[in-house]
């Protein structure tokens, strides 16, 4: 994260450079992306940006704000995409994704829906992912994508490229570096490291190990003050399913009687188990309603004890309400009569933290002709939509993931298929319906101006009912492909 | 068969039967299709409640699994409540579930990775005992996984529906595997009604109660689901005599 965002007073037309103090200089601090193609640059002094940059908007770099912000940013990661996450001061954040990519549908999906977030609030952003922070670091400031994803293995190759900045040394450090004629550093890699140890210290060296992976480098968890967290401490670590279930069931109780002090329910619980070998195990559990019913919660904890790799043993258990909403005490209804709809939320519940919380989906129509276009998922307990789709054509029950090229004997241009072959098999079309023509959604893409689609409903003497289309409406090959596709298969 | 019911020892001995089989003898009553020919030769007057039933589809539809999920559907349209449809592959459509009387307000998915987390979704949701039916597309199902899921839907009354469907149709053969499920139906297509003006007329299926506890088994042509879910008797029969009619099923008329 470059810069924070400042949505109030500065135009975003014109250049905006913001201005510290180092010692008695004024110099520029951040430089937004116009003020940068404008020549400016981090280290100037602002003298010398404005007699450059006529209208050119200075503000005060204030860098208690920012380190306050940043760390708002970082409790709102904590709260969305894992449960270990820390600022790294100036300008980042660092994530454990281990054990909170796989809500996410993978490493890549997770980062991609990470910087999607931030740009929709503004924030311009660059992420890496790799097996250690230092490569991460190092990736996400200075590698050649804003987004990458290191594979396993590939830290050494790909860091040896990069300038010396990238270690996060000190800048003295890296001046003497540059001066002794080291560019990059693959030039630091083979070096004999007792010489390098005794003119820099021993930073120089421990900065290259963490970020290869030879030192260990713990990330601390961001925990602020606000949040709800009980701790144990074990004597002799603890290993045993059974013995992990036994305190969790203990935490929750106390996690309860916290949240209903203070009126909460949690919607996102965290367990974090750190072991003897400082390694930290973490279970993440999602709640489709706040929640502080403890037997609910011990549930849905213990189903996941099975992912927990207790190593030599674990020593501290912390669970911690990551994100929690107002949850009061309300009457249920009391009229004999009246028959209340039965309570979901706990199935949901369960059933999301097996599966992922995108596995568990009502569907909802949504205004398109374009069939894959028209329905959407929505959270399983979310209002009811009241409506459904148009009823004037049949649709089919199943309804392929992509529509299939089928080979057709067709007379054009409105004319259902006479034949046709499908998966490699040959049906003689008995009877047919159609063509429902389905025109592309000019709006959305400039490709589909004028595409058009004309859908049949077919019949093989069997019985067999398929949903087949035409890309094209017969006459005028701008409109489509003319090529033939089954879409769906009707009961 | 209405005459075999009403025989008070033959009463009796179904009450021990059920009271050996271990239900209590409490039956959650059953779900009349609405058409007398089907409901009259299934035990209990319709689909029973609170159990666990198999459909598959003959033919492709063993692979496709189209017209066995609006047969599931139209069952689980006419029961109240929410209904749970756990599946491995997101292929359903809505809008045509809609037209078998299972509007998109009713229906909670669950998209689990395979088989085995597949049943065990359908088996938390029939433990639930808040939802009207649960549905799951499932390829294998053992003595074992049938026996569960049965005793986990007569706990809670909710009454569960596997969805048999391979992805290859030499695997159907496990169909006739036996399994814990109360009846076990297979769903054809048959060439629609006929129209006098060109065009597919409504849907119609070889409905085949392959095997029914309690009950036997039988064959019929019906049409197929409409949009609340019931099935419909072909014009042709439903104008035919009994005993025109009863010549291929003479033995249940």
């Amino acid at each position: 994260m470059r810069r924070q965002a400042d949505d109030t007073a500065p135009s975003r037309d014109a250049p905006l450079i913001l201005a510290g103090r180092v010692g008695s200089r004024r110099v520029v601090t951040a430089a937004d992306r116009i003020a940068q193609q404008q020549g400016l640059h981090t280290g100037m002094p602002v003298s010398k940006a404005q007699a450059l940059v006529p209208g050119l908007q200075v503000l005060p770099a204030s860098p208690d704000d920012d380190a306050a912000s940043l760390e708002r940013l970082a409790l709102w990661v904590l709260q969305r995409f894992s449960p270990i996450v820390a600022v790294d001061p100036p300008d980042g954040i660092v994530i454990d994704s281990t054990g909170a990519d796989h809500l996410h549908g993978g490493e890549a999906a997770m980062l991609e829906a990470l910087i999607g977030r931030l740009m929709m609030s503004g924030l311009t952003a660059r992420a890496a992912i790799a097996e250690t922070w230092g490569a991460a670091h190092a990736l996400a400031r200075h590698g050649p994508e804003p987004l990458h994803v290191a594979e396993v293995g590939t830290a050494e190759t790909l860091l040896a490229r990069l300038p010396l900045e990238a270690l996060r040394l000190p800048l003295a450090t890296l001046a003497s570096l540059r001066t002794l004629g080291f560019a990059c550093i693959a030039d630091l890699l083979h070096q004999p490291r007792a010489p390098l140890t005794r003119r820099f210290g021993p930073d120089l060296c421990r900065r290259l190990d963490q970020a290869l992976g030879y030192v260990a480098e713990p990330i601390e968890p961001l925990r602020p003050t606000e949040l709800v967290e009980v701790r144990r401490s074990f004597a002799e670590p603890i290993a045993a399913a059974e013995t992990i279930a036994r305190y969790i069931g203990k935490l929750v109780v106390q996690l309860c009687a916290a949240l209903e002090e203070r009126g909460l329910g949690a919607r996102r619980l965290d367990l974090l188990c750190w072991r003897v070998d400082a390694h930290v195990q973490t279970v993440r559990v999602g709640l489709a309603k706040p929640q502080r019913d403890p037997q609910r919660l011990t549930r849905l904890l213990c189903e996941k004890i099975e992912t927990i790799a207790p190593g030599f043993g674990i020593e501290v258990l912390s669970l911690t309400a990551v994100m929690v909403e107002s949850l009061e005490a309300r009457q249920v209804a009391s009229s004999l009569l009246e028959t209340t709809a039965p309570d979901l939320s706990g199935l949901v519940d369960v059933l999301a933290n097996r599966v992922g919380a995108r596995g568990v989906y009502r569907m909802a129509p949504v205004a398109s002709d374009v069939p894959e276009r028209s329905v959407t998922r929505v959270a399983p307990l979310s209002d009811p939509v009241g409506v459904g789709w148009p009823d004037h054509w049949p649709r089919p029950a199943r309804l392929l993931p992509w529509p299939e090229p089928i080979e057709t004997v067709a007379l054009l241009p409105d004319h259902p298929p006479v034949w046709v072959t499908w998966r490699g098999i040959r049906r003689k079309v008995a009877r047919a319906d159609g063509p429902e023509r389905v025109f592309g959604e000019w709006w959305k893409r400039d490709a589909e101006l004028i595409a058009v689609r004309d859908y049949f409903c077919i019949e093989d003497e069997a019985g067999e009912r398929y949903w087949v289309f035409r890309a094209g409406d017969g006459e005028n090959a701008g409109t489509g492909s003319h090529h033939w596709f089954l879409h769906g298969v009707f009961g | 068969m209405s005459a075999r019911s009403s025989t008070p020892a033959i009463a009796a001995l179904r009450q021990q039967i059920a009271a050996m089989e271990g239900d209590g003898g409490r039956s959650r009553g059953a779900l009349p299709f609405g058409l007398p020919d089907l409901d009259r030769r299934l035990p209990g007057g319709g689909l029973a409640l609170g159990c666990l039933h198999e459909v598959a589809g003959g033919g492709n539809g063993a692979v496709d699994g189209a017209a066995a999920a609006c047969f599931a559907a139209g069952i689980a349209a006419r029961l109240p409540g929410q209904v749970l449809w756990c599946v491995t592959q997101a292929d359903l459509f809505a809008p045509g579930l809609e037209q078998a009387g299972l509007g998109p307000d009713r229906v909670i998915y669950v998209e689990a990775g395979d088989d085995v987390s597949v049943l065990a979704c359908m088996e938390e949701g029939l433990r639930h005992g808040g939802l009207g039916a649960v549905v799951a597309d499932v390829a294998r199902l053992s003595m074992t996984a049938s026996r569960r899921l049965h005793l986990a839907a007569k706990g809670s009354g909710t009454t569960g529906i596997a969805l048999r469907r391979w992805r290859r149709q030499q695997d159907a053969s496990d169909f006739g595997q036996p399994t814990a499920a109360m009846t076990r139906w297979r769903v054809s297509v048959l060439p629609s009604a006929a129209l006098p003006v060109p065009g597919v007329g409504r849907p119609r299926w070889l409905i085949e109660l392959i095997r029914a506890r309690a009950g036997e088994s039988f064959d019929l042509e019906l049409e197929a689901c409409d949009g609340t879910g019931h099935l419909g008797l072909p014009a042709a029969v439903a104008d035919r005599s009994v005993a025109a009619a009863g010549g291929r099923h003479g033995a249940f008329a």
